[in-house]
C-alpha cells in the first residue's frame, strides 16, 4: 500500500513563489490583502469601504457599525508588520464621500495615528470622488511609481502597466471535491487588480465578463488569499461562479 | 396529537407568565387503522442510495391497479428521479406528474388541477404536498424511502380516502437495506397508534421584531400594551420585559453597543411615550420583506438550445425558457459538463449567464443526480430508538426480509453490528482518502453537529479531515491521513475524541466558522429586517447593492457576540441544525463503549452513509491543504514550459 503521507502531502513540497512581478517589478502580496512594494517601501490596499455599515443605516438597513473599526484594525496590523514608508489607498477607501467627515472620533485618531512617520495617498474612487481634508494624507486621482500606474479603476488599455482595485477579485477552485472561494490577486505580470481590503466589501469572480478584455488569458494568475500565505494559482484552473 | 396539551396552551390567550390557560380538548373515537404494507420486493434490494429504482416495476404495477396514487419521496432530487424513471416503465402512458417546490409555479397548479379533476393515475411529489389540503379522490399513498417520523407518516397516509370509518392504504418503499429497518420499526409504531411531533419552540426574536417594525408600521404602538400582547401569546409567554425592550431596541437602532445610529433610528418616539416609523421608506421596505419563510439564495435552471448540435461555450449558447430555480450552492459545486436531473429531465450544465444556470439537454442515461437540498426532516427521535433496538437484538431480525437480516448477519461476520449501547467506529481507506465511520444512530441533527466537532478535534490531531456526510444512522469522515493507523500507534486517542467536553469550547469556536451558523444568521437577518431579501431583476445590481451575510456574521460576532441576533441565530440553530442536547445524552451513553474496528474496505453497514448526499465541508487546514496542492500544480506545469511562454 501506498505511503499515504507521502503520496498525499509531500513534505519536500516545493515551496511558494512569495512575489507576483508587475511589469518586472517585485510585489510581495500579504495574506491579509494588501500588496507590499519592497523596492519602493510601499504598501497597497484597495477598497477599504470605510463607513459601508454606516450608509446603509442611512438607507434603512442597521448593518452591524463595527466594519470601519475591524478594517481599521486590519490595516493596523499590517501596517505594524511591515513599517511601510508610503501607504497608497487605490479608491473606494470610504463608501461614501461624505462619510468620511462623520466618522466616529476614535476611528478617526486611529486613521490618523496610523499616518504618522510616513506618506499616505488617498486615490479617488468611484464611491469616494471628493474626500475631505479631516483625514489627512494627499488626495490625488492617479499615481505613477517607477512606470507603474496607480489608479482605481482598471484603464481600458489591455497592456496597461497599472495596479488596480475596483472590481473586488474573487477566484474559485474545485479539489478532489472541495470548492474553496477566496479572495486573490489578480495578475498576467502586466497588470495586477487588488483584492478589496473592507470588512463588508463583496467579491467577483475574475472570470466574470466585468474583467473582460483586462488580462492576457493565457497568463492570468489568481494568488488566492489563505489563512497566512498566498497562493499562486493558474487561470485554466479556475472555475466561474 | 403526541403532546395535546401543548396545543391546547397554543390556541388560547394567557395572562401574565405564571398561568396557563389551556382550550378545551375534545378526544375523538378511533378511527379505522390504515391497512399499512411494506412493499415485498421480488428483485434485490439495494445495500444503499435513496432512488428506490429497483421497485420500479412493482410500483408501476401497483400505481396501475389503484385509481389515483400520491406518491411521496423526502427530496426533491428523488422525486425528479422517481418520475424520470417511472416514465421509462410507462408503457401504457399512464398520466403520471411530477410536483415539487422547485418547479415553475404554473407547472405546479397545472398539477394540482388536474388532480383535482381527477385527470392524473399518480402524481409524484415531495413535501409540498404533505399539508392539510385534499387534492382530489386519492386510493393510496405510496412512500417511497425513510419515513422519518410516527406522526409524519400518519399525516402522509391520511391522504388517502378521507372516510374516518375506511381504512387509508398506504404502501411503504425503503429505498435501501437500512430503511427497510426503518419501514418496520415506522409500520410498527403506527400499529400501536404511537406520535411523535417535536415539541414546539419558545417564540423566535428575529420573528418578534418583523413583528414589532410591522406594527409600527401599521400605526404607532404603545410598548406597555404590545409587550402584553405578545406575553399573551403561548410561544412568547415566557418573553421578559427586558427582552421585549431590547427588541424594541433592536428595531430601533440595531441594538448595538456602539450607539452610532441615533441618526438612522427606524422608529421615534411620540411625545406621549409610543412608537411611529421614522419614515415612509422604512414602512415600504417592511412590506417587500415580509414574511418568515426565507429561500436559500436560488439561481434560475434556462435552457439553451444547441444550434447544430456542436458543443459551444455557454456564451455562445441561445438561451429560452427557465425550468425552474435550484439552490445557489448546488450549481456552485458542479463542474461545466457536469450532468443532473431537474425537472424530469436529464441536463448539462454548460455555464453561467449573468445569475442564470445555462443548461442543455444533456445526451446521457447515467446522470449525476443532484445533491441540493438533502432531506430536510430529521429522523425522529421516537423512531431513531426503535430503529436501534430492532437493530441491537438479532431476534428480532426475523420480523425484517431475508434479504435484510442476511445484511446484518455480513455485518456481523466483517465487523460487528453494534449493541444497544455502545458505539461503532470503523476506519478504512478508499479512494485517494481514509474514512471513518461511526454509528451513532441518534437523526441527522445530531451527526451534523458531531461531525462539525469531531472534524475539528480531528483536525487538531492532525488527521487533515477533508469533509464528512450524516444521515439518520451514521456519520462518515474522510480526511487525508489515516485515522485508523492512527489510532493503532496512539496518535489518536478514540476515548477523548469522543468526550463530553467537546461541547464546551469546541461547540462555541464551531460557531465562529460554521456555515450552519452562517445560513442560519442569513435567515434571522432577513426576517428581523437587517438585511432585504433578493427579488428577480434585483440580482444584476445585488453584489455592489448588498452585504453579505456572512461578512456581517463575522464582525458583528467578533465585535458583540452577545448581539441579539447572534443569539436568535444561535437559538435557531440549536433546534433546527445541531441538536446538542440529544448529542449530549448520546456522549454520556457511551461513554467507555467505544469500539473500533480497522478494516481494509467499506464494511456492510457503511455503504448507506457513504453514498449520503449533502456534505459540509471543513474550513481550516484542510482547505489551506488543498489550495497548497493548486498552487504547486502551478509550479509544476511552470516547470513545463508556462513560465518560458511568459518571457
Amino acid at each position: 500500500m501506498l505511503n499515504a503521507k507521502f503520496d498525499l502531502m509531500p513534505e519536500s513540497a516545493p515551496s511558494l513563489r512569495s512575489h507576483i512581478l508587475v511589469s518586472n517589478h517585485e510585489m510581495r502580496p500579504l495574506a491579509a490583502g494588501a500588496l507590499y512594494w519592497e523596492a519602493e517601501d510601499t504598501l497597497l490596499v484597495a477598497d477599504l469601504h470605510l463607513e459601508k455599515g454606516a450608509a446603509f443605516a442611512a438607507l434603512g438597513m442597521l448593518l452591524p457599525p463595527y466594519d470601519t473599526r475591524t478594517t481599521l484594525e486590519r490595516l493596523h496590523k499590517v501596517i505594524r508588520a511591515v513599517t511601510p514608508s508610503r501607504v497608497v489607498a487605490l479608491g473606494d477607501s470610504f463608501h461614501r464621500s461624505h462619510l468620511a467627515e462623520s466618522l466616529a472620533e476614535d476611528d478617526l485618531a486611529m486613521l490618523i495615528r496610523l499616518q504618522q512617520g510616513r506618506e499616505w495617498y488617498w486615490i479617488c474612487g468611484n464611491h469616494d470622488p471628493h474626500l475631505p481634508t479631516c483625514i489627512g494624507g494627499t488626495v490625488c486621482t492617479t499615481l505613477t511609481i517607477c512606470g507603474v500606474t496607480l489608479r482605481h479603476e482598471p484603464s481600458e488599455n489591455g497592456l496597461a502597466r497599472e495596479i488596480a482595485g475596483h472590481l473586488h477579485p474573487v477566484a474559485r477552485i474545485a479539489r478532489r471535491g472541495s470548492v474553496i472561494r477566496r479572495r486573490c490577486f489578480a495578475t498576467d505580470g502586466n497588470r495586477l487588480i487588488m483584492p478589496a481590503f473592507g470588512a463588508y466589501a463583496g467579491g467577483l469572480n475574475v472570470l466574470d465578463e466585468a474583467f473582460g478584455s483586462l488580462f492576457l488569458r493565457n497568463q492570468l494568475e489568481a494568488w488566492m488569499m489563505g489563512r497566512a500565505d498566498v497562493y499562486p494559482v493558474l487561470g485554466s484552473l479556475l472555475l466561474p461562479g | 396529537m403526541a403532546r395535546p396539551y401543548e396545543l391546547a396552551a397554543f390556541l388560547v390567550p394567557h395572562k401574565g407568565q405564571t398561568t396557563t390557560r389551556l382550550a378545551e380538548i375534545v378526544t375523538a373515537r378511533e378511527g379505522a387503522k390504515a391497512d399499512i404494507s411494506i412493499l415485498k420486493s421480488r428483485v434485490e434490494l439495494p445495500w444503499a442510495g435513496h432512488s428506490a429504482r429497483y421497485a420500479l416495476p412493482e410500483i408501476y404495477e401497483t400505481i396501475r391497479a389503484h385509481r389515483m396514487s400520491l406518491m411521496f419521496v423526502n427530496t426533491r432530487s428523488q422525486a425528479e428521479m422517481l418520475f424520470h424513471e417511472l416514465w421509462r416503465y410507462n408503457d401504457e402512458n399512464l398520466a403520471i406528474a411530477l410536483h415539487h417546490g422547485s418547479l415553475d409555479v404554473a407547472q405546479r397548479r397545472k398539477v394540482e388541477a388536474a388532480m383535482v379533476a381527477g385527470k392524473l393515475r399518480a402524481v409524484v411529489c415531495t413535501s409540498t404536498l404533505d399539508l392539510g389540503i385534499d387534492w382530489g379522490d386519492v386510493d393510496l399513498v405510496i412512500n417511497v424511502g425513510a419515513p422519518k417520523g410516527a406522526s409524519r407518516l400518519a399525516q402522509r397516509i391520511g391522504h388517502a380516502n378521507h372516510r374516518l370509518d375506511e381504512p387509508s392504504k398506504a404502501l411503504l418503499v425503503p429505498a435501501n437495506r437500512f430503511e427497510v429497518v426503518e419501514c418496520q420499526a415506522a409500520l410498527e409504531a403506527a400499529e400501536e397508534g404511537a406520535q411523535d411531533t417535536p415539541p414546539s419552540r419558545p417564540g423566535a426574536l428575529d420573528v418578534l421584531s418583523q413583528h414589532v417594525l410591522g406594527t409600527a408600521c401599521a400605526g404607532t404602538f404603545d410598548p406597555h400594551r404590545l409587550y402584553r400582547e405578545v406575553v399573551s401569546a403561548s410561544p412568547y409567554q415566557g418573553l421578559t420585559r427586558e427582552g421585549f425592550d431590547k427588541v424594541v431596541e433592536f428595531v430601533t437602532t440595531g441594538g448595538y453597543a456602539l450607539a452610532n445610529y441615533e441618526r438612522y433610528a427606524r422608529l421615534k418616539r411620540t411625545p406621549d411615550g409610543r412608537y411611529r416609523v421614522a419614515h415612509p421608506r422604512i414602512a415600504q421596505q417592511y412590506r417587500l420583506n415580509v414574511g418568515t419563510i426565507v429561500e436559500a439564495p436560488m439561481v434560475r435552471v434556462r435552457l439553451a438550445r444547441l444550434k447544430g448540435g456542436a458543443l459551444k461555450p455557454a456564451s455562445m449558447l441561445a438561451p429560452s425558457r427557465v425550468l425552474g430555480e435550484v439552490e445557489e450552492y448546488f450549481i456552485e459545486q458542479l463542474m461545466p459538463g457536469d450532468s443532473f436531473v431537474f425537472a424530469g429531465e436529464i441536463l448539462r450544465f454548460e455555464g453561467w449567464r449573468e445569475l442564470d444556470a445555462i443548461v442543455t439537454r444533456a445526451h446521457t442515461t447515467e446522470p449525476k443526480v443532484p445533491s441540493y437540498e438533502g432531506g430536510k426532516f430529521p429522523l425522529s427521535t421516537y423512531l431513531a430508538e426503535r430503529v436501534r433496538l430492532l437493530l441491537a437484538e438479532p431476534d428480532s431480525w426475523s420480523r425484517l426480509p431475508d434479504q435484510v437480516s442476511d445484511w446484518l448477519r455480513f455485518q456481523a461476520d466483517v465487523s460487528v453490528v453494534p449493541g444497544p449501547d455502545e458505539i461503532l467506529v470503523e476506519t478504512f481507506p478508499r479512494g485517494k482518502r481514509h474514512y471513518l465511520v461511526c454509528y451513532p444512530f441518534e437523526g441527522r441533527l445530531a451527526h451534523q453537529s458531531l461531525g462539525m466537532l469531531l472534524t475539528r478535534r480531528l483536525e487538531r490531531a492532525g488527521a487533515a479531515p477533508l469533509g464528512f456526510v450524516a444521515n439518520e444512522y451514521a456519520l462518515a469522515i474522510w480526511g487525508l491521513n489515516d485515522m485508523g493507523e492512527m489510532v493503532r500507534t496512539g496518535r489518536l486517542d478514540l476515548a477523548k475524541l469522543f468526550d463530553e467536553d467537546m461541547l464546551g469550547d469546541d461547540l462555541d469556536a464551531w460557531f465562529a466558522s460554521s456555515s450552519l451558523m452562517k445560513r442560519s444568521f442569513r435567515v434571522c437577518a432577513i426576517i428581523s429586517g437587517l438585511i432585504e431579501r433578493r427579488y428577480p431583476g434585483q440580482e444584476k445590481t445585488g453584489r455592489q447593492m448588498t452585504v453579505s451575510s456572512d461578512l456581517i456574521y463575522d464582525v458583528l460576532r467578533q465585535h458583540e457576540p452577545d448581539h441579539i441576533l447572534l443569539r436568535a441565530a444561535f437559538a435557531d440553530a440549536a433546534t433546527g441544525l445541531i441538536d446538542v442536547g440529544r448529542l449530549n445524552r448520546f456522549l454520556q451513553r457511551i461513554r467507555g463503549r467505544i469500539r473500533h474496528i480497522a478494516l481494509s474496505q467499506v464494511s456492510p453497514l457503511a455503504v448507506p452513509v457513504m453514498l449520503e448526499i449533502g456534505r459540509e465541508s471543513v474550513p481550516g487546514e484542510a482547505s489551506e491543504t488543498l489550495l497548497r496542492e493548486t498552487a504547486e500544480e502551478l509550479i509544476v506545469e511552470a516547470l513545463s514550459g508556462h513560465a518560458q511562454r511568459k518571457v
